[in-house]
């Protein structure tokens, strides 16, 4: 029976900040066409658009934006941290940065739950 | 053009779109933070962007920056993470850009319209 | 401390498997030492690589405890988890046997990346002269003391999702080598480190840095590369 290697290597700040950015790349991207085949049934109209509105009004629908507001910001975050690494001269403290990033979408994320209900 | 030239090219265009994108989702986010406040009504919205000519040009835009920046994220991914051959993952990144392309321009026009009832 | 050391070392080639070994916990005990005790004392047959022993021939980089590190520098006391070591060979590269990789791929790239000296002079021209302070020079030294030691390649995951991909050491080379004044290869070498396998693969995790024995930073030579590879671009020159 062949051995199982112990792999530790990702688990550090900028492994997890590119994680995270892959993760809520891939969900935004799929998320894309939904949200724009939702806005496109919704806007046959003022009566449509309102009824689409009431459904989100529920908590758990609004549970979920909070969370598509979340990963927006922290690919919006992280992507802003990836062009100053790449396109500005470079900073040894990459894990501030990061860390910078996380916090920031997460207050994005409270400032929306703070104001919906 | 050589085949690092082409990849160089797709590669800067995606960095492009995310300043494009960094700029738009910001207001975006602001947006939604403001306006989610006391309820969305379809007469609020409607007000907003309806016949709005610069609202329509800045989702426009916004519109076109995620249909160029969205799918070479998701042919990456795809050639990283699944042993898809690289012609069909091209071809599924072509697929999706055209779809974001359309399903969000038409949604953008809608709301355009909704205002010139 | 404990008097002895429970050490499992992976024994065999790619489909291997651990064995374990029991060797006396010492005070300045590299994980190296621990290596080279069983192999002369208890098993013969071990197969591994080491050469100089002080850091600077990069010949003895193990996967220990699941991280890759340089096993001559590395004191047991720093990793062992409560008297236990598990001691693998390099991920990303072929096993030949035991704790020995096949290094080919690793170095073959550092050719594909332009990582050969191209000289614009000959020995019968003057010195170069570099002041050490200046922009270039600096951007350079920050990455030639890289020991090829492969603990970057190895932590990089972009390396296991492309085979192809040209990996953090190679491209750190040729950061060193763009910012070189007297080479002369210019943008030859920026069209080799260009593209998907070239620097634009890269995804900055940063693992290259994270693990380094020498304390370099790849990702920040490949955010170079890839500064350098726009300028080209928007030029039209590549």
């Amino acid at each position: 029976m062949a051995g199982q290697i112990k792999v530790t290597h990702r688990n550090h700040a900028t492994w997890w900040a590119f994680a995270l950015h892959r993760l809520s790349g891939v969900a935004l991207a799929l998320f894309l066409p939904v949200h724009f085949l939702v806005l496109g049934l919704a806007i046959q109209g003022e009566a449509a658009l309102d009824g689409a509105l009431i459904w989100t009004e529920q908590p758990l629908v609004k549970l979920a934006e909070a969370g598509l507001i979340v990963l927006l910001a922290a690919h919006l975050t992280g992507g802003v941290r990836l062009l100053a690494l790449e396109f500005l001269p470079w900073r040894d403290w990459q894990k501030t940065l990061a860390a910078l990033a996380g916090g920031v979408s997460l207050a994005v994320g409270l400032l929306f739950l703070v104001n919906a209900f | 053009m050589s085949v690092e030239g082409i990849q160089s090219r797709v590669w800067l265009a995606q960095r492009l779109s995310a300043m494009v994108l960094a700029v738009a989702v910001t207001v975006h986010l602001g947006g939604m933070i403001l306006a989610v406040q006391g309820g969305l009504t379809a007469a609020e919205i409607i007000q907003r962007v309806g016949g709005n000519g610069v609202a329509a040009s800045f989702y426009g835009i916004f519109v076109l920056a995620a249909a160029v920046h969205a799918p070479i994220g998701l042919r990456t991914v795809l050639l990283e993470m699944t042993a898809l051959n690289p012609r069909v993952a091209d071809g599924v990144a072509g697929v999706f850009a055209v779809a974001v392309l359309v399903l969000g321009l038409r949604a953008v026009l809608g709301f355009y319209q909704l205002g010139a009832v | 401390m404990e008097d002895m050391l429970a050490v499992s070392i992976w024994r065999g080639g790619e489909d291997g498997e651990f064995v374990s070994y029991d060797v006396p916990r010492l005070e300045n005990q590299t994980v190296l030492d621990v290596v080279t005790y069983v192999q002369r004392k208890l098993d013969p047959g071990l197969s591994y690589r080491f050469a100089c022993r002080v850091g600077m021939c990069g010949s003895c980089a193990m996967t220990v405890n699941g991280r890759a590190r340089w096993t001559c520098r590395t004191h047991v006391s720093r990793v062992a988890d409560d008297g236990r070591l598990e001691i693998a060979p390099l991920r990303n590269l072929p096993v030949v046997k035991d704790l020995s990789v096949d290094m080919v791929d690793f170095f073959d790239k550092w050719a594909k990346a332009g990582g050969a000296f191209s000289p614009t002079k000959s020995r019968a021209d003057d010195f170069a002269a570099i002041p050490p302070g200046d922009a270039k020079r600096r951007q350079a030294n920050a990455g030639i003391e890289c020991i090829g030691c492969a603990v970057c390649y190895t932590s990089c995951d972009v390396v296991t999702w492309k085979p192809g991909y040209l990996g953090p050491a190679a491209l750190n080379r040729a950061w060193t080598l763009v910012n070189d004044t007297r080479d002369g290869l210019g943008r030859a070498r920026l069209r080799l480190v260009a593209g998907d396998d070239g620097c634009l693969g890269c995804h900055s995790q940063q693992g290259c840095q994270e693990h380094c024995p020498k304390s370099l930073s790849p990702t920040a030579a490949i955010a170079g590369l890839k500064r350098a590879v726009v300028v080209a671009v928007l030029k039209g020159k590549l």
